[in-house]
């Protein structure tokens, strides 16, 4: 502990931290980068010399959020989005790491992509950036990447991201040569061939629309055929953005049976459901496609029962002229780094979780997903904080959001609860301006 | 006005974008129309001056030949100017988008914009920019408004009612807006409707849209009043969809054979063009007491007829 590391005292919060169940009125000291200490009386003497004080009046104290699937522009795209636009709107959006998908141009298949990646970082400094390499050269799903030197160089896990792993074989190879470090794979579980030309989920809204169907069968096929390849492999393996009940099903019972899988859904997967596709609306073409309602009360009560392990944002910025499209040429995508705060805490005030549960799905699980020593209000755990208030009502505005792309399909939405301050490294690094 | 009657019906509609939504009352309205336009296409100076001074626009983005030769005609005989485009020709080849090309015409004054493009919401999003009725010529697979009121009043002129009709549609129904436009269109005139396709063709819970699915032609023409026939497209026949042309038009080509479990008076319609030896026989195609083939080219000028002049009236000042 250096004497000149700066100290901020956070006073008259409600310390919640979804790893140890704490939820509790106190104070946090944050010293450097670092959280000092935390407790109901840490101040009980007044606050020492040369602290910053913090009045948080009773609002919400908690670690900030770990958002696992992040797509950006940059390298390639970089009029969608880049790491300084992203960073601006992931602390925006009460969110203090990101990781990135490998699907950039180039792809994030080389030691010299993930140096790029966290040079444009540091020169941003304000959300902390991870990233995936990809499973497999160039994300094309043959051979895989160079895992070993790839993790050292900061990989924190391996995917093709926006892509299925179609082969069984690459597959097998991937989750089997991973095993050496340790590292989760991530699929996108989607059968190419039964989803190739699909626009929105098959079934009697795409009839109407004369719009080519996707199968729910295409996730569900992928998520049986790669549970049968862990189970011959071993590894660990995590299925990105499930959602269908039977996905939910295979990986409840999966994990019953002890193996090493996991997943996650996205807030459009629990807040929205092919009806909003409406007449054509392309900021609803989303990939894997937007379902049916019983399929979204399949995934919330998926993550109600922990099968769903971490809800993420899967922010896919599309600019104006890849949208405003006929449907089928429309890209696939909804930005969200702005809006998986509330609408995780949605889930909340319709009494689906409990506050420190869905926090978890947002902090501590992904960070323990990935290995990441984040997520949680420890002493001597990383400083990186929101502060929140849980009710607040607003209404979503677009317009509003820092992301350079404005692909929202919750535009107007109703919400309650938003960020007031976003602290990194123990550094206030964004603060609500209402 | 020559040959126009009036409807006193209220048609509240500014474009025409599909059937689905219509009532039965506002169909009626359309065909009632349509059936004055017969009669003044009969006669030998077809050309009324209803639509003088006003601009009409064929914009294509897929080949047509027929569809847009009758929208040409329909708006020339009520004495619009009217212009084709199509996608060859115009800057949509040169890479503008489709939002730049509705906005350049928006700017030149149109009247009403008749739009063909292969993909489906593609003519509702023009739609939502221009100031001017729309028409859809066809979207992708989703709809094709004008070919379903056209076979809705060749059927109610030769058998006198939709309502309580057998409707049998055969074929491509998973690929063919001109399906969905007839499902909508008969289910709301009270026709009771079956599609008939091996499974790969038909698309998924169509039987929410209130049709009753068949796979053999034995039971889906059985006491049938209309059979109704689409085209199938050759680059489908390729072992995608169905193996072959050979073992389509064996089991859902409509030859008499076939066609002897519908009713003795069961007409025969199909939208063109023809795959003669594929989904019809020649024979059946030919006989002019079954066939209503060439009826329905000679209505479909009528039905758009009707319909520039109703989605025009709100802009000429004629009541509704």
């Amino acid at each position: 502990m250096s004497n000149s590391a700066t100290r901020v005292a956070y006073r008259n919060a409600r310390l919640l931290d979804p790893a140890s169940g704490l939820d509790q009125r106190g104070d946090l000291l944050t010293e450097g980068a670092k959280i000092a200490d935390f407790g109901p009386s840490l101040f009980a003497d007044g606050v020492p010399e040369g602290i910053e004080v913090v009045d948080l009046q009773g609002q919400c104290l908690a670690p900030g959020l770990v958002d696992m699937r992040v797509l950006i522009g940059e390298p390639g795209e970089e009029e969608k989005d880049t790491i300084k636009s992203a960073s601006r709107a992931a602390v925006a959006g009460g969110i203090t790491a990101v990781v990135l998908l490998p699907n950039t141009d180039p792809v994030t298949d080389e030691v010299a992509s993930l140096e790029f990646i966290a040079r444009r970082a540091r020169e941003v400094r304000l959300v902390k950036v991870f990233a995936y390499a990809a499973a497999t050269r160039g994300t094309e799903g043959n051979e895989i990447t160079e895992m070993g030197l790839l993790s050292r160089a900061g990989a924190v896990a391996f995917t093709d991201g926006t892509k299925a792993i179609a082969s069984a074989k690459a597959m097998r190879r991937a989750l089997s040569y991973a095993r050496t470090f340790d590292k989760l794979i991530v699929q996108h579980p989607e059968e190419p061939s039964l989803a190739s030309g699909g626009m929105m989920n098959s079934g009697e809204r795409a009839t109407r629309l004369g719009l080519i169907g996707i199968p729910r069968e295409a996730e569900i096929i992928m998520i049986e055929r790669d549970l049968r390849l862990l189970e011959l492999s071993g590894g660990r393996l995590h299925f990105a953005h499930v959602t269908t009940g039977e996905s939910v099903d295979l990986i409840r019972r999966a994990k019953a049976r002890g193996l090493k899988v996991t997943c996650d859904t996205a807030p459009h997967y629990f807040a929205l459901t092919e009806t909003d596709v409406g007449d054509y609306r392309t900021f609803a073409k989303v990939s894997p496609p937007l379902r049916g309602e019983m399929d979204r009360r399949a995934i919330v009560e998926g993550l109600a029962d922990g099968t769903i392990d971490a809800i993420a944002s899967d922010h896919t910025p599309q600019d104006q002229d890849q949208k405003r499209l006929p449907f089928a040429q429309a890209a696939c995508g909804v930005i969200g780094l702005e809006t998986l705060f509330p609408l995780t805490l949605e889930l909340v005030h319709k009494g689906a979780m409990p506050l420190l549960k869905a926090l978890a799905c947002v902090t501590v699980k992904p960070a323990e997903l990935l290995g990441l020593p984040l997520g949680r209000i420890a002493k001597g755990a990383p400083a990186d904080l929101i502060a929140f208030d849980l009710d607040v009502p607003w209404k979503v505005d677009v317009a509003a959001f820092k992301s350079k792309s404005k692909n929202s399909p919750f535009e107007d939405r109703p919400v309650q609860g938003r960020p007031l301050r976003t602290v990194v490294d123990g550094r206030t690094v964004w603060q609500f301006e209402g | 006005m020559t040959g126009s009657p009036h409807s006193t019906t209220v048609f509240p509609h500014r474009h025409l974008l599909g059937i689905e939504g219509l009532t039965a009352g506002e169909i009626t309205t359309i065909l009632d129309l349509a059936d004055g336009y017969v009669e003044q296409n009969r006669q030998p100076s077809k050309k009324s001056s209803l639509l003088d001074g006003r601009t009409i626009v064929n914009l294509f983005f897929e080949n047509s030949t027929r569809t847009r030769t009758s929208f040409e005609l329909a708006g020339k005989r009520l004495g619009a100017d009217v212009i084709n485009m199509s996608s060859d020709g115009s800057s949509v080849k040169k890479g503008e988008t489709l939002i730049d090309t509705a906005m350049t015409l928006n700017a030149m004054h149109l009247d009403a914009l008749v739009v063909r493009h292969a993909d489906s919401g593609a003519v509702k999003l023009l739609a939502d920019k221009v100031n001017c009725s729309v028409i859809n010529a066809g979207d992708g697979h989703h709809e094709h408004p004008t070919q379903g009121l056209l076979d809705a009043l060749a059927i109610r002129r030769r058998l006198g009612s939709l309502d309580g009709l057998i409707v049998a549609i055969c074929g491509d129904i998973l690929h063919s807006r001109v399906a969905r436009s007839n499902i909508h269109l008969l289910n709301a005139m009270g026709a009771r409707v079956r599609v008939v396709a091996p499974p790969t063709l038909i698309p998924s819970q169509i039987d929410r849209l209130g049709v009753e699915i068949h796979h053999s032609m034995a039971t889906g023409l059985k006491d049938a009043d209309v059979v109704m026939m689409l085209r199938l497209q050759t680059e489908r026949m390729s072992g995608q969809y169905v193996p072959s042309t050979r073992e389509y038009f064996y089991f859902y080509g409509l030859d008499y054979e076939k066609l002897a479990v519908a009713k003795p008076h069961a007409v025969v319609m199909h939208p063109g063009p023809m795959n003669r030896g594929v989904e019809i026989d020649s024979e059946v195609a030919d006989d002019l007491k079954r066939s209503m083939i060439l009826d329905q080219v000679e209505l479909g000028v009528a039905v758009r007829m009707a319909v520039l002049d109703l989605l025009t009236r709100d802009r000429r000042g004629t009541d509704v």
